[in-house]
């Protein structure tokens, strides 16, 4: 089969350019709060999870601890642990592919994946758009350093406003329904009261904690929060991740 | 501890969260818990995350044109920008309302 007729390609590649592109607003913001070029290259490179690398500079750059920034980004990661599992049911990996594909395990590997129904179109597109989106997220990165490096003042570029409204934008689609809302407003509210009294970065850490007893104590959607930064199929006819995990046991 | 040292341990842990999920035996996947706290704290921390850097100051809070910037990044969101272009819209708001002498 040629690989341009496979339906899960051409959507993986499609979501590679889309999620590639704003690796931009990754590098430039990185560089922008602190971090060096080769910095900002390894959390690409070796972190490759969007979420959690915003997460990272969010923190340092607002002047919290390395360590809390670490927490933050760590705490984001989970859910490429429940996106592992998931993949690794549905797609069985075996050898040296479940080292490497792990690393792609990211939202939109996992939904590019999952919204497909044969096996075959389910592993092409994880592996497309896991290969895409490393290459492009890692290329533009760099770009997106380079030219943050050569901005001079970011407060006179918005380039604060630009993190506000990256962090916003990842928020957004995760937004489906009054539970998600409610749970986003509580915990918004936890780092407002928080702000005062807490080190800077640890706010987020404690809202963290609320949301992990949300989740533990409350009977939600068990893929509530579990939906792709940059939707692959649109939005209409995309399986959920918790049916694709129903589907490979 | 310098920062390449928690930019590398947060790779490592990445990583690690990413493997774990191709090693635990597929029953984990019937308990729903699990799934469900990496939800919600997937929510929580990004809601989080928007409210510190749009309106914390170190250890205070403070009103100034990283407000606007998330305003106009909820009103491009709503119309359905994609997300660079929102990303833009609120550096771009930022600027404009400090030109204007809101800091």
């Amino acid at each position: 089969m040629k690989l341009a007729a496979s339906p899960a390609v051409r959507v993986g590649i499609s979501i590679s350019i889309a999620t590639g592109l704003y690796g931009v607003s990754f590098g430039a913001l990185s560089v922008t709060s602190g971090l060096d070029f080769w910095q900002t290259m390894a959390l690409s490179l070796l972190l490759f999870s969007g979420g959690s690398q915003f997460a990272f500079i969010g923190v340092v750059g607002g002047g919290g601890s390395g360590i809390a920034a670490m927490s933050a980004a760590t705490l984001l990661g989970m859910r490429n642990g429940i996106y592992g599992m998931q993949l690794n049911a549905l797609l069985r990996p075996e050898g040296w592919r479940k080292y490497v594909g792990a690393q792609l395990t990211i939202d939109e590997s996992t939904a590019t994946s999952t919204g497909q129904a044969d096996p075959a179109e389910q592993r092409r597109g994880f592996w497309a758009a896991g290969i895409g989106i490393y290459v492009l997220w890692n290329l533009f990165t760099a770009v997106g350093a380079l030219a943050g490096s050569g901005l001079g003042d970011p407060k006179q570029w918005g380039l604060d406003g630009a993190a506000v409204a990256a962090f916003l934008a990842l928020l957004w689609p995760r937004l489906k329904g009054r539970e998600p809302v409610a749970i986003a407003v509580v915990c918004a509210v936890a780092t407002v009261l928080a702000v005062p009294f807490v080190p800077a970065g640890v706010p987020i850490l404690v809202a963290a904690l609320v949301a992990a007893l949300i989740g533990w104590f409350s009977h939600g959607r068990s893929d509530e929060g579990l939906e792709p930064d940059v939707e692959p199929y649109g939005g209409h006819h995309r399986q959920g991740h918790g049916d694709a995990a129903e589907a490979g046991q | 501890m310098s920062l390449w040292f928690w930019i590398l341990v947060s790779c490592v842990l990445a990583y690690a969260w990413k493997l774990v999920g191709y090693f635990v035996p597929a029953r984990f996947l019937e308990n729903p818990r699990m799934s469900r706290i990496a939800g919600t704290m997937t929510i929580g921390l990004l809601a989080s995350l928007t409210v510190v850097n749009a309106a914390a100051a170190g250890q205070a809070l403070a009103a100034d044109a990283r407000l606007g910037a998330l305003a106009a990044a909820a009103i491009a969101l709503a119309l359905r920008a994609p997300f660079l272009l929102v990303v833009i819209v609120g550096a771009g708001t930022a600027a404009l309302l400090r030109m204007a002498g809101w800091n």
